[in-house]
């Protein structure tokens, strides 16, 4: 009898690993199952309640050569068969395999799907997972991500020196950057050829009904902060975002804005269903290559948001040095070039644009991919928010996206 | 009919006195799977919904409690969207309903003497199943944006204010209520209607009843098994359904229903109390709406 790949779901790994151990009667293996789901329902029930952190997995990457990589669309090079040529590169060179998963649709619904089993310190299905920064000062804080070992990581010495240090991690302990973005504005060349230069042009009458901004609050809510002179990365408090939240009220109550959504704003900027929008850079480059040259996205003259996915290991992932390994690899400048030449994000890796200039002159001159001093100035990265404000805040956004 | 009662009363089978191991034991798999997968989810969602948030945990932190505040408060702060979930599926229900029955009459009655013009309409009714309904209303949301054909069309005519929309508009909302379950609304009425005796419509015609009459009277009668069983398929869950009202797909701003706000708690607000409590009065309230709708319809006739 050929051995059968195990199922991707945790939940039931841990149950025919129970049962394999056990090695008893069909009865037992049933209740043992019986049990698993009264434990899941139980863990259900449990999930709420605050208790002390999780543990972390231990590690058995030395005799187990293979990690799983949960990772956003679109967020990977990928050749015209669909393999990743990168990720086959690192496997050639390490022997690791990497089981790449497109499962992040959407920062709050990922966190959704595993933050129970994260709770009780089981495996998610995933050792390395990129998410955005908020969402990692999460998980940290709730100890759901297991401490890297800088010493098996020798290439994050090419980590852009802004990004060493973070609010909500100090030195990089826990988190690494995978890919960052900006926050601005673009607008349809076509219907819009005179072009907007800051957040208060979305508000022209002309474009009444016409304009979308992002359901992220953080991204929204820190455009319209900045174009009031806030300083997003400083020390702001309830009055300056009251006052942003009153302002895109009024935008939304009075008609002007059309509609609020996450990644599915770029098919209303297709449809033109809206002509200017709030959204992100790198979406842009890739919707004017794929429907025709006919969008322009700038970073609003009173600045725009920069915010970075970060790969993290999850608490009860066993393949953490599995996962050391695979950033040390894609902290190599020609690798981090490779990927952003075709994911068109900015890429942390220091060294990165002159590996980039090799392939393509042009591209390392696209200051959305890798931005110079002068670009990064303009962008702003939101303070971190802490639980009581984070549920504050998120309540005060949300009315306004359910029109309550 | 006499004969059948007669012929009953003789027959009635005596029901075992006693409960059989063997019926317990047959039973038990199915009660066993209704205990697991709807008693203790139901149970779980209630003990969530009166939960209460953990003074000193993080966001999303909340410790058992007996909070009956939770309902008030969510009743109190989304009164509105519950409210408008049921008069978006009312509405959506009724124009359903109006639609679907002269298709289903036609298919049933109408089309009796040519069974395949009959099988190729059915499987016509049938055919969008064929296709995920996430992916058809995402088409009508092409279809209808402010550039389309059909838009621009209607605006060129003025029979639309030049700058009017129909995404993220209640009216949109409604539009993929009802087309997204119009399948359902016909479905049942077709398979009444298909075993009408036309023998009955003749019969009232020859009492010089008119058509509206014989219609009134007679048709609708007879085919009002399909009529409730039609609009309990679509009012349940339009009154649940949160893709159409998203603002991902046909919704607004203003046109969020219960679901999008049960949806925006639970995974945004990590307000899982909250969640809990709206989902469990849109439970309760439907099963209200449903238990009055049918005792007053009528349901000994259904199916």
């Amino acid at each position: 009898m050929s051995r059968r790949p195990m199922p991707e779901d945790p939940m039931i790994r841990r149950l025919i690993a129970q049962a394999r151990a056990s090695q008893l009667t069909r009865r037992s293996v049933l209740a043992g199952a019986g049990a698993g789901a009264v434990t899941l329902a139980l863990a259900a029930c449990a999930g709420g309640g605050a208790g002390a952190k999780p543990t972390a997995a231990a590690d058995t990457s030395a005799s187990d050569k293979s990690l799983n990589w949960a990772n956003w669309a679109a967020y990977i090079d990928e050749d015209d068969s669909g393999a990743n040529p990168t990720l086959d590169a690192f496997t050639a060179a390490t022997g690791i395999a990497v089981n790449y998963e497109v499962a992040v649709d959407d920062n709050n619904s990922y966190y959704g799907k595993v933050k129970d089993q994260l709770a009780l310190g089981q495996d998610i299905g995933a050792d390395a997972v990129c998410l955005t920064d908020w969402m990692i000062a999460r998980w940290i804080r709730l100890g759901y991500a297991q401490e890297l070992d800088h010493a098996n990581i020798p290439n994050l010495s090419n980590l852009t020196p802004s990004l060493q240090n973070v609010d909500f991690d100090e030195g990089r302990a826990y988190s690494v950057p995978w890919q960052g973005g900006f926050a601005g504005i673009a607008w349809n060349k076509e219907k819009l050829p005179q072009g907007l230069k800051s957040v208060e042009d979305l508000w022209n009458p002309e474009l009444k009904g016409r304009v979308g901004v992002l359901s992220e609050m953080r991204d929204t809510m820190g455009l319209l902060m900045l174009q009031n002179g806030v300083d997003i990365a400083g020390d702001w408090g309830d009055d300056e975002f009251a006052a942003a939240i009153d302002q895109l009220t009024k935008q939304v109550e009075d008609g002007q804005v059309r509609n609020i959504k996450g990644n599915s704003y770029l098919e209303d900027l297709k449809s033109e269903d809206t002509l200017a929008a709030i959204c992100w850079s790198g979406d842009i480059t890739v919707i004017n290559a794929e429907a025709g040259d006919k969008w322009e996205f700038i970073i609003p003259e009173a600045g725009g948001t920069l915010w970075n996915d970060n790969f993290l290991v999850p608490i009860g992932s066993s393949k953490k040095a599995n996962v050391e390994a695979l950033i040390d690899y894609y902290y190599r400048p020609e690798v981090a070039a490779e990927v952003a030449a075709w994911v068109n994000y900015i890429t942390p890796v220091v060294g990165a644009q002159e590996a980039a200039a090799a392939i393509d002159p042009e591209l390392a001159e696209n200051q959305l991919i890798f931005p110079n001093e002068e670009t990064l100035s303009t962008a702003h990265v939101f303070r971190s928010l802490s639980a009581a404000e984070e549920q504050r805040y998120q309540a005060d956004f949300q009315k306004i996206l359910l029109g309550a | 009919m006499a004969f059948a009662a007669f012929a009953t009363a003789e027959a009635v089978p005596q029901a075992p006195k006693r409960a059989s191991r063997i019926g317990w034991f047959l039973l038990a798999p199915g009660l066993a799977y209704l205990a697991l997968f709807f008693l203790t989810p139901l149970i779980s969602l209630l003990l969530t919904s009166l939960q209460a948030p953990d003074l000193y945990g993080d966001i999303g932190a909340y410790v058992y409690a007996f909070n009956w505040q939770n309902y008030v408060d969510v009743v109190s702060e989304y009164g509105e969207h519950i409210l408008r979930s049921f008069g978006y599926a009312l509405v959506a229900t009724a124009a359903a309903l109006l639609i679907s029955y002269p298709i289903a009459y036609y298919i049933g009655v109408r089309c009796r003497s040519r069974p395949l013009l009959q099988s190729i309409l059915l499987v016509l009714v049938i055919a969008p199943f064929f296709i995920s309904f996430l992916l058809r209303t995402l088409a009508w949301k092409q279809l209808l944006s402010d550039e389309s054909f059909i838009i621009t069309s209607l605006k060129a005519l003025s029979l639309m204010a030049p700058d009017a929309h129909f995404t993220g508009t209640a009216f949109a909302v409604i539009f993929g209520l009802t087309y997204n379950f119009i399948p359902f609304m016909t479905l049942p009425i077709y398979t009444t209607l298909e075993r009408l005796d036309t023998r009955y419509l003749e019969a009232g015609a020859d009492l010089y009843g008119s058509p509206a009459t014989v219609f009134r009277k007679v048709t609708l009668p007879l085919s009002m098994p399909g009529v409730v069983a039609g609009t309990l398929l679509t009012f349940i869950p339009a009154a649940g359904d949160y893709v159409n009202a998203s603002r991902d797909f046909l919704g607004g701003t203003d046109t969020a229903m219960i679901g999008n706000v049960i949806e925006a708690n639970f995974l945004v607000l990590l307000n899982y109390p909250a969640a809990a409590a709206l989902s469990i009065i849109l439970m309760a309230v439907i099963l209200a709406i449903v238990g009055v709708y049918v005792k007053r319809a009528g349901t000994e006739d259904l199916l």
